[in-house]
């Protein structure tokens, strides 16, 4: 089955930003396909690369990054939620005249027609939110 | 492009926390791709259509008029839950008024808001292929 998984909740805040990449991972090993992964709301805040967790805990951007590479998966950031909440590529840094860009490897920015066009793409497209 | 049936569900209040605003963005722009789109309000998010909404005191932007502008995007199915609605002891009258033009009918100016009972909710749920929750 065609999935499309949309995370609505920030890292270490709520357990719904790591149900998505639980069900994400499972779908995968499963031999499902993941048509894209969106990050809204708060859940942009899963893209950053500078979140530093206690050692003894879970690294949630770095996992995802990890998914992303090994399955080529798509992991898009929402433009208008990410600027709003200080989430920045390279380009969005420049153009915004910020000093520093800090988004995870693998995380693109770009806009909500990524979400509509999951939704038409997929067979299912899955909420992760409060 | 296929068109599929897309049902944005508001269920919390206007203001407080952001996913009402940022719902909105997101059916702004799904608007632009020609799905079928529906509209549904219910618990606390009947609370985003309340008339005369202010937000001065809060310091954050008032966004309800823009829900008069989903006419113009061809958005006709509002749906409010009628019992979301009682519980917190509101009617019709306390929601702002929300129109399309019906381009099948002259043009003629009709309601897009719906007081549908939760059983109704159920069924038009029912019927979507996509269902994003805010």
């Amino acid at each position: 089955m065609k999935f499309a998984i949309l995370v609505n909740e920030g890292p270490y805040t709520h357990e719904a930003a790591d149900s998505a990449y639980q069900f994400t991972a499972a779908a995968l090993g499963a031999g499902h396909e993941i048509v894209r992964v969106f990050f809204y709301h708060d859940g942009v805040n899963n893209g950053t690369r500078l979140s530093v967790p206690p050692q003894d805990d879970r690294n949630i951007s770095q996992r995802w990054s990890e998914l992303g590479a090994e399955h080529d998966l798509e992991l898009i950031v929402c433009v208008a939620a990410a600027q709003r909440r200080g989430l920045l590529d390279a380009d969005e840094a420049k153009r915004a005249g910020k000093d520093s860009d800090n988004i995870a490897e693998g995380f693109q920015i770009s806009g909500l027609g990524q979400l509509i066009d999951a939704g038409i793409q997929a067979d299912r497209l899955l909420v992760f939110g409060d | 492009m296929a068109s599929k049936r897309f049902l944005y569900m508001n269920r919390k209040a206007p203001h407080g926390s952001v996913y009402a605003l940022e719902s909105l963005e997101v059916v702004l722009i799904g608007a632009a791709f020609e799905q079928d789109v529906s509209l549904a309000f219910v618990d606390d998010g009947v609370y985003q259509l309340l008339l005369n909404q202010d937000t001065a005191a809060l310091g954050s932007k008032n966004f309800s008029p823009t829900f008069k502008a989903l006419g113009d995007y061809d958005i006709s199915k509002i749906y409010v839950e009628a019992e979301s609605l009682e519980a917190r002891g509101l009617t019709r009258d306390d929601l702002m008024p929300l129109t399309w033009e019906d381009e099948d009918d002259d043009w003629a100016e009709k309601d897009s808001i719906h007081i549908v009972s939760s059983e109704a909710l159920a069924e038009i749920i029912e019927q979507q292929d996509v269902l994003l929750n805010f």
